[in-house]
C-alpha cells in the first residue's frame, strides 16, 4: 500500500518535472552563474538593462572609501545602495565605483553648497529585504536624505516606497521597471527618479535610426512573445517606425528555446525588408543572424542592449546595429574625461585601467544629477531639491538628461555597429 | 432497486450524449481539415516560391526526425517500451561531435596524418569520422542504459519500465547540465564543414556571401542534402538488416513472440541489446546533423525533437520502420507549414494535436496493424 502511494507520488513528481522541463527550458541558460558572464545575463535586462554592458572586473575593495563619519554641519550625506554581494556583485561594484568617483570630483571642487559630500555605502544584495533594511538604516540611523540605488528593479521598488513616504530623494541608476518611479495608481512618486532610459525608449530610438540614418522604408520584426523586454522594444519600434512613414512588412514570433528559424527566415527572404528588428539577447541573435547569412539574406539586423555581450557572434552579426546606453569610444569630452578619470582611479587585477561599463556610467550620472540638483536648489532640503531635479537639464556621460513627467530621463541613446569583428561606436541618436 | 434503475438511465443518457458529441467532434475535425487544406492551397497559389521554401525547411526537419523515430519504433517493436531517453541520446550525439570538432579538431585529422590531401577529401573523411565517433559513443551509452536500467525490469509491469525511461531521460538532461559535464548554457556549435547554399532559379546557382539570391528563388544548403542522404542510407541499411540477415530474422522473431523465439534458441537479450545499439547509433547521427544544421546546442536539445519523433513513430504506426519514416516526414511538413503560415510558437501545439488525433482516430497509425492479443 505504502509502496503504491510512493509510486504514485513518484509519477506526479516526474510529471511535474516533465512539465517544468518542457515548458521552461530557457531556465538553465538564464540562470547561468552571474559571475561567469554577467554581461550575458538574461534576467539582468529586465532588472537593469544598463547592466548588459560587459560588466567590469572586481575592484579592490580597499579602494572604496566607505566613510561613515559622524554628521557635522558641513557635511552632505549621500547613501549608495549597491548589490556588493548576492547574485550580481560585479554590478554592485561598478555602481559603487561610478557614484564614488562623481562624489570625489565634487569634493575636489569644494563640495556642494560648501558642504563636503560624505558617501555611505550599503550592500543591498539586489534583493528586497536587505535593500529595505539598508534603506531604513541609512534614513533612520544616519539621517541620510539622498539615496543612489538600487541596481535591480525588484529591490528599487520597495526602497522607493520607503523613500517616497519619508521624503527622501532616491535616484536609481539602472532600474528599468516603470513601477520604480510610478505608483500603482499611475501617479508619479514625487521623490523618486532614475538615470537610465526605460525599455520602450530603445525601440523608439532604433526605429528613428533605421528611418533616418539607414534610410529604411520597410522593416521585419522578430520577437519572443514571452519576454517582456523583447516585446516592449518591438512594440515601440513598430509604433515609431510606422509613425515615421516606414512599413512593417512582417512580424513573426518565436520562443526562447527555438533553434530552427528557417521558416521565419524564408518569410524574411520573401518580404525583402530593409531592416530586420531583433531586440533579443545575444544567444538568439547569434543563431538568427548566422542562419540568415547562410540563406543569403542581406537585410540589416538591428537590436537593443541585449546584443551587448562579449559572446556575440561578431562574424554572424556583422553589419548589424544595436542601441545602448553609452560607448567608451564616444568622442564627446564628457565621455572621454570620465573614461580617463575612471581608469586612473580603478584598476583591474593586472593593474590596467578599468573601462567603465554602463552601470558605472549610469551611477556616475545619477550621483552628478543629484549633486547638481542640490547645488541648483541652493538648499539641502529634499522637498526643494526634488523640484530642481524634475526641471534639471544636465550634460551627463550617457547624454543630455532632462526628466519627463514620470521622472524617466529623456536623453540620447548610443548606436553601436558590429563591424570587422568588433563592436564600434556609430552615433548618438536624440529622442 | 430504484436507485440502480436511476443509475442505469443516467449512464445510458450519458452514452447517448457521448455519441452525439462524437458527431460534433468529427464534424469539427472535418471542418478544421478543410480549412487547413484551403489555407495551404491559397498560400500555394499566392506565393509558390515561399511555399516551396517552407517545404524545403520541413524536409530538413522531417529527415532528422526520421533518424530519431527509427530508434523509438524499433525498440517499441521488440520490447514494447517507449524509450523516452532516446531524445537525450540524440543530445549526447550532438555534444560528442561538438567536443570532437571544437576541442580536439578531430575533423582535421586526415590533413595531419596525410599532408597534401585535397581539402574536400579531408573535410569529407574528417566529418564522417566525427559522425562515426558520435554514433559509437551513443551506441555504448544506449547499451549500458539498457543493461543497467531496463534489463532488470524486463519482467516487471510495463509502466515501471516506462517510468524508468523517463528517469533516465531526466538523469541525462540534468547530469549533462552540470558545469563540469556539458554546462547548462547554450553553446554555439562549430561545424566540421562550411555551409554552401544554392538557389534554384533557371537552374541551380551558388549563393555568394553577402549577396541576396534573386527574387523568386528557392534556396537549399549542402546540410539539407547531407541529412537527406544520411537518412535514406540509414533506412536502406535497416531494411537490409531486418529483412535479409539472420540477426534481422531474430529481431522479427523476438518482436513476434519473445518466449517462442527463446525456445527456438535465439539469444533474446543479445537481440534486444542490438536493437538499442542500432537505434542509438541513428540517434547519434541525427544529433550531429541536427547540431550542424541549427548550430546551437544545450542539454535539453533532445526533448522536443525526441517527443516529436515519438509522435512521428506513433503516426506511422509504432513498430513499423517505413511507418516511422513516413510519419517523420509528415511531422516535419506539419511543423514547417505551421511555422510558415500560423506562427512559430504554435508548432509544438500542432505536433501534439496530431498525436492526440492519431490516438483518437487510428491508434495503430498509418502502417500499423491492429494489436495482436497475446496469451
Amino acid at each position: 500500500m505504502r509502496a503504491l502511494r510512493l509510486l504514485g507520488l513518484l509519477v506526479i513528481v516526474t510529471l511535474v518535472l516533465a512539465a517544468c522541463g518542457g515548458g521552461q527550458p530557457a531556465a538553465p541558460a538564464a540562470e547561468a552563474p552571474a559571475a561567469e558572464a554577467p554581461a550575458a545575463e538574461a534576467p539582468a535586462v529586465e532588472e537593469a538593462p544598463a547592466a548588459e554592458a560587459p560588466a567590469a572586473e572586481e575592484a579592490p575593495a580597499a579602494e572604496a572609501p566607505a566613510a561613515e563619519a559622524p554628521a557635522t554641519a558641513g557635511e552632505l550625506k549621500v547613501a549608495i545602495l549597491a548589490p556588493l554581494s548576492g547574485p550580481v556583485p560585479t554590478f554592485g561594484v561598478s555602481t559603487r565605483d561610478g557614484a564614488l568617483l562623481a562624489i570625489e570630483e565634487w569634493n575636489a571642487k569644494g563640495g556642494v553648497l560648501g558642504m563636503k559630500v560624505v558617501p555611505i555605502v550599503e550592500d543591498s544584495q539586489c534583493t528586497p529585504d536587505p535593500a529595505v533594511n539598508a534603506a531604513n538604516k541609512v534614513i533612520d540611523l544616519d539621517g541620510v536624505k539622498y539615496i543612489i540605488g538600487e541596481v535591480c528593479s525588484k529591490a528599487s521598488i520597495p526602497v522607493s516606497e520607503i523613500a517616497n513616504a519619508k521624503g527622501v530623494i532616491q535616484i536609481s541608476p539602472t532600474s528599468t521597471n516603470p513601477a520604480v518611479t510610478v505608483n500603482s495608481d499611475g501617479t508619479v512618486k514625487e521623490y523618486i527618479f532614475r538615470a537610465c532610459f526605460i525599455d520602450p525608449f530603445q525601440g523608439k530610438v532604433g526605429a528613428k535610426f533605421a528611418l533616418e540614418t539607414l534610410q529604411a522604408k520597410t522593416a521585419f520584426i522578430m520577437l519572443d512573445q514571452a519576454n517582456d523586454y523583447v516585446k516592449g522594444l518591438a512594440e515601440f519600434f513598430e509604433q515609431e517606425f510606422t509613425a515615421g512613414g516606414g512599413q512593417i512588412v512582417g512580424k513573426e514570433s518565436y520562443t526562447a528555446t527555438d533553434t530552427d528559424f528557417s521558416a521565419i527566415l524564408a518569410k524574411v527572404a520573401d518580404a525583402k525588408p530593409d531592416v530586420v528588428y531583433l531586440p533579443d539577447y545575444y544567444n538568439i541573435v547569434n543563431l538568427v543572424t548566422k542562419q540568415a547569412k547562410e540563406k543569403g539574406i542581406t537585410a540589416v539586423f538591428m537590436g537593443g542592449d541585449g546584443w551587448d555581450s562579449s559572446d556575440l557572434d561578431m562574424a554572424a552579426a556583422d553589419g548589424g546595429y544595436f542601441t545602448n546606453h553609452y560607448s567608451p569610444e564616444d568622442p564627446r569630452p564628457e565621455v572621454q574625461n570620465f573614461v580617463k578619470a575612471y581608469g586612473e582611479k580603478f584598476k583591474d587585477d593586472q593593474g590596467n585601467p578599468k573601462v567603465p561599463d554602463a552601470l558605472a556610467t549610469l551611477a556616475y550620472d545619477a550621483a552628478n544629477l543629484l549633486l547638481q540638483a542640490i547645488q541648483e536648489a541652493g538648499v539641502d532640503d529634499p522637498a526643494v531639491v526634488k523640484d530642481a531635479l524634475a526641471n534639471i537639464s544636465f550634460n551627463g556621460v550617457s547624454g543630455k538628461i532632462t526628466f519627463d513627467a514620470n521622472h524617466n530621463p529623456v536623453k540620447s541613446a548610443t548606436i553601436l555597429a558590429v563591424k570587422d569583428g568588433k563592436v564600434q561606436f556609430n552615433s548618438v541618436v536624440n529622442p | 432497486m430504484h436507485q440502480a434503475a436511476d443509475l442505469r438511465t443516467t449512464s445510458l443518457a450519458t452514452r447517448r450524449a457521448g455519441a452525439r458529441l462524437a458527431w460534433i467532434g468529427q464534424g469539427f475535425l472535418l471542418l478544421v481539415a478543410l480549412f487547413a487544406i484551403y489555407t495551404l492551397g491559397r498560400n500555394l497559389v499566392n506565393n509558390p516560391v515561399l511555399f516551396a521554401q517552407i517545404v524545403v525547411s520541413g524536409l530538413q526537419l522531417g529527415f532528422v526526425y526520421a533518424l530519431i523515430a527509427l530508434g523509438y519504433t524499433m525498440v517499441y517493436g521488440i520490447v514494447r517500451l517507449i524509450n523516452f531517453a532516446h531524445g537525450d541520446v540524440f543530445m549526447v550525439g550532438a555534444f560528442v561531435s561538438y567536443y570532437a570538432v571544437a576541442r580536439f579538431r578531430l575533423h582535421q585529422w586526415p590533413a595531419a596524418v596525410f599532408p597534401g590531401l585535397p581539402a574536400g577529401v579531408v573535410i569529407l573523411i574528417g566529418s564522417l569520422t566525427v559522425m562515426a565517433l558520435s554514433m559509437i559513443v551513443c551506441t555504448i551509452m544506449a547499451v549500458t542504459i539498457e543493461r543497467v536500467a531496463y534489463k532488470p525490469l524486463r519482467e516487471a509491469p510495463r509502466i515501471a519500465a516506462l517510468i524508468t525511461a523517463i528517469g533516465v531521460s531526466f538523469f541525462l538532461e540534468f547530469f549533462g547540465a552540470l558545469n563540469f559535464v556539458f554546462s547548462p548554457r547554450f553553446i554555439p556549435y562549430e561545424r566540421p564543414f562550411d555551409v554552401v547554399t544554392w538557389y534554384i532559379k533557371d537552374g541551380i546557382h551558388r549563393v555568394t556571401e553577402g549577396q541576396a539570391p534573386p527574387a523568386g528563388s528557392v534556396t537549399f544548403s549542402n546540410i539539407l542534402l547531407f541529412i537527406i542522404l544520411a537518412s535514406i542510407l540509414v533506412q536502406a541499411v535497416l531494411q537490409f538488416v531486418v529483412h535479409r540477415t539472420k540477426l534481422g530474422k531474430a529481431m522479427r522473431a523476438t518482436a513476434f513472440d519473445k518466449q517462442a523465439a527463446r525456445l527456438m534458441g535465439i539469444n533474446v537479450d543479445r537481440v534486444i541489446s542490438f536493437t538499442f545499439a542500432i537505434g542509438a547509433a541513428f540517434a547519434g547521427l541525427g544529433g550531429v546533423l541536427y547540431a550542424i544544421a541549427y548550430s546551437s546546442i544545450w542539454t535539453q536539445l533532445g526533448i522536443l525533437p525526441g517527443l516529436k519523433a515519438f509522435v512521428a513513430a506513433v503516426l506511422g504506426g509504432i513498430g513499423s520502420i517505413p511507418g516511422a519514416f513516413v510519419g517523420a516526414l509528415i511531422m516535419g511538413q506539419a511543423e514547417a507549414l505551421t511555422m510558415g503560415y500560423i506562427s512559430t510558437p504554435m508548432r509544438d501545439a500542432v505536433a501534439f494535436t496530431i498525436l492526440i488525433l492519431v490516438l483518437l482516430v487510428r491508434p495503430t497509425g498509418i502502417f500499423g496493424e491492429p494489436e495482436r492479443e497475446k496469451a
